[in-house]
């Protein structure tokens, strides 16, 4: 396993129970925020069509697509039901002095 | 002998009933009736990606052929239904096979509205509504060519700006004294009006199609004010009517297509019926009677009607909603605007906006979001549970940017 930690984005560039888009190296991801102030990280496109999920709504663990409301939990990146039956990605997340960091492999 | 499940109708709608009817883990026998040949496919990008992709364009399916074989879900393709027994509880299909059923959903869809005119079946003149139908418009709408279009509503202006992408000179002709009159608030029809504009579409409002003829390479359009445009192509897109003949045959109730009741049931107890093809009653507008034709609702009616044929017993509740894109513009509508009596704008950023609708008792009834992309994504699907939840909000509140739109789902 790769120690490769890519810094993402400050803390509060997140709003609580909210995602934003993260670019990195010609991929696209989706970091989110959870209410209790958990960071997660996945792949940033909904695995049905590829739409950013960075523009869906965050309500509880789930991401949902804003095009064809595919729900995802962002924690474990399970898919919730059609339209989407194929998992997200997820990547390990930490915080630190402020900033949200990403694993990505 | 037990007959099954059989859905007529393997769109959107038909194909996510029968995969339902497997998630819910029914194990008896699952028919899917389809007149295409291909496998159930999305109809949306019809109008969009497969008019402009560099690419070959590709259907993009419900679900792979391997996904209905793993389920046991027998497709018949390139087959229709043509008459229903509802005594026998049985359906007799064009390859001359009777199929029995335990329960029928009738997914058959919409069609085009015809143009009433002999010449509007000529070769310069298409409608949308397949994938064969794009792949043939496709194939005409290249640079260089003359599109008129008929019809300035959703499907003729997404087309508009697909022919216009394609690099073809575009004319739009509208009957209406403006674009997108049903269910759209003039100020955005105002602005897609001007977008399409700035990309050089000639819009025709207030005029309509006095006559067609056949010219010499293409297809005279005269216009009742006497105008005459002379096109490669007419694409006549002037709506939808519900494809209920079968239904209608069988005695079957029918208002605005196939009348289902809150289960999306028929007149009678083992046919139901969802998708663009039926009219059902809406709770949270008092049970107003409404048909709608987008693909939100076809996937909510489709998973919906196999619960209900399953057992479920749930009522019909979710929120209508769609979404058109013209250009970098998305317009995104939840509920009926024309349950509405005042608005509220809300601007977002970079000129992205929201028309909440509220009736005359404060309650949101609807919300229209206009933006690039998804701009107005989230908030749209906010004001949708609140509209769910026959909410009152703070017309303010609505108004101020900075208040959280999911504030309000609290109060």
């Amino acid at each position: 396993m790769s120690s490769n930690w890519i810094e993402a984005c400050a803390a509060d560039a997140i709003e609580q129970e909210d995602v934003i888009r993260f670019d990195h190296g010609g991929r696209t991801f989706a970091i989110y925020r959870s209410a209790e102030d958990d960071y997660f990280a996945t792949d940033g496109l909904c695995t049905h069509e590829q739409v950013h999920l960075a523009d869906g709504l965050v309500m509880d663990d789930i991401i949902e697509c804003p095009m064809h409301n595919g729900r995802f939990n962002y924690r474990t990146g399970e898919a919730k039901g059609a339209p989407v039956c194929v998992n997200l990605q997820t990547y390990p997340v930490k915080v630190e002095a402020g900033k949200v960091l990403v694993q990505l492999d | 002998m037990p007959g099954g499940m059989a859905i007529v109708g393997a769109g959107q709608c038909g194909a996510r009933a029968a995969l339902t009817l497997r998630e819910h883990g029914y194990d008896g026998s699952v028919t899917l009736i389809g007149d295409e040949l291909h496998l159930p496919y999305e109809r949306p990008p019809l109008s969009k990606d497969v008019m402009v992709s560099e690419a070959e364009p590709v259907p993009r399916f419900v679900a792979d052929r391997q996904v209905f074989a793993d389920r046991s879900i027998q497709y018949l393709t390139g087959t229709r239904a043509i008459a229903i027994d509802p005594a026998a509880r049985s359906i007799r299909l064009t390859d001359d096979r009777t199929l029995p059923y335990d329960k029928l959903l009738l997914a058959t869809g919409a069609a085009p509205r015809r143009l009433p005119l002999p010449a509007a079946d000529g070769s310069r003149c298409a409608y949308l509504r397949t994938y064969d139908d794009a792949l043939r418009i496709r194939g005409a709408i290249g640079a260089g060519a003359h599109v008129a279009i008929l019809g300035g509503g959703f499907i003729g202006l997404e087309l508009a700006a697909s022919v216009r992408k394609r690099g073809a000179r575009v004319t739009v002709i509208e009957t209406l004294p403006r674009i997108l009159t049903r269910g759209v608030p003039e100020e955005i029809a105002r602005i897609i009006d001007a977008r399409h504009r700035s990309e050089g579409v000639d819009l025709a409002c207030g005029k309509a199609v006095a006559a067609l003829r056949d010219a010499a390479g293409g297809v005279e359009v005269v216009l009742t004010d006497g105008s005459v445009i002379i096109a490669d192509l007419l694409l006549i897109s002037i709506g939808a009517v519900p494809v209920a003949g079968l239904a209608e045959e069988a005695g079957l109730a029918i208002e605005n297509g196939i009348a289902v009741d809150a289960h999306l049931r028929t007149s009678d107890p083992d046919i139901y019926a969802a998708g663009d093809c039926c009219s059902f009653p809406l709770a949270i507008y008092g049970g107003r009677r409404v048909r709608l034709e987008c693909w939100r609702n076809a996937q909510d009616q489709g998973t919906l009607a196999a619960r209900n044929m399953l057992g479920a017993g749930e009522s019909a509740s979710s929120v209508p909603w769609l979404w058109t894109d013209q250009y970098e513009l998305r317009l995104q509508i939840a509920g009926l605007p024309d349950e509405g009596k005042r608005l509220v704008r809300r601007d977002l950023q970079d000129g992205a906006f929201i028309l909440f609708h509220l009736a005359d008792d404060g309650r949101l009834v609807a919300a229209s979001g206009l933006g690039t992309g998804n701009a107005v994504a989230k908030d749209v699907r906010v004001a949708e549970m609140l509209i769910a939840r026959r909410a009152k909000p703070d017309p303010a509140a609505l108004a101020r940017p900075e208040t959280k739109l999911k504030s309000l789902l609290a109060a």
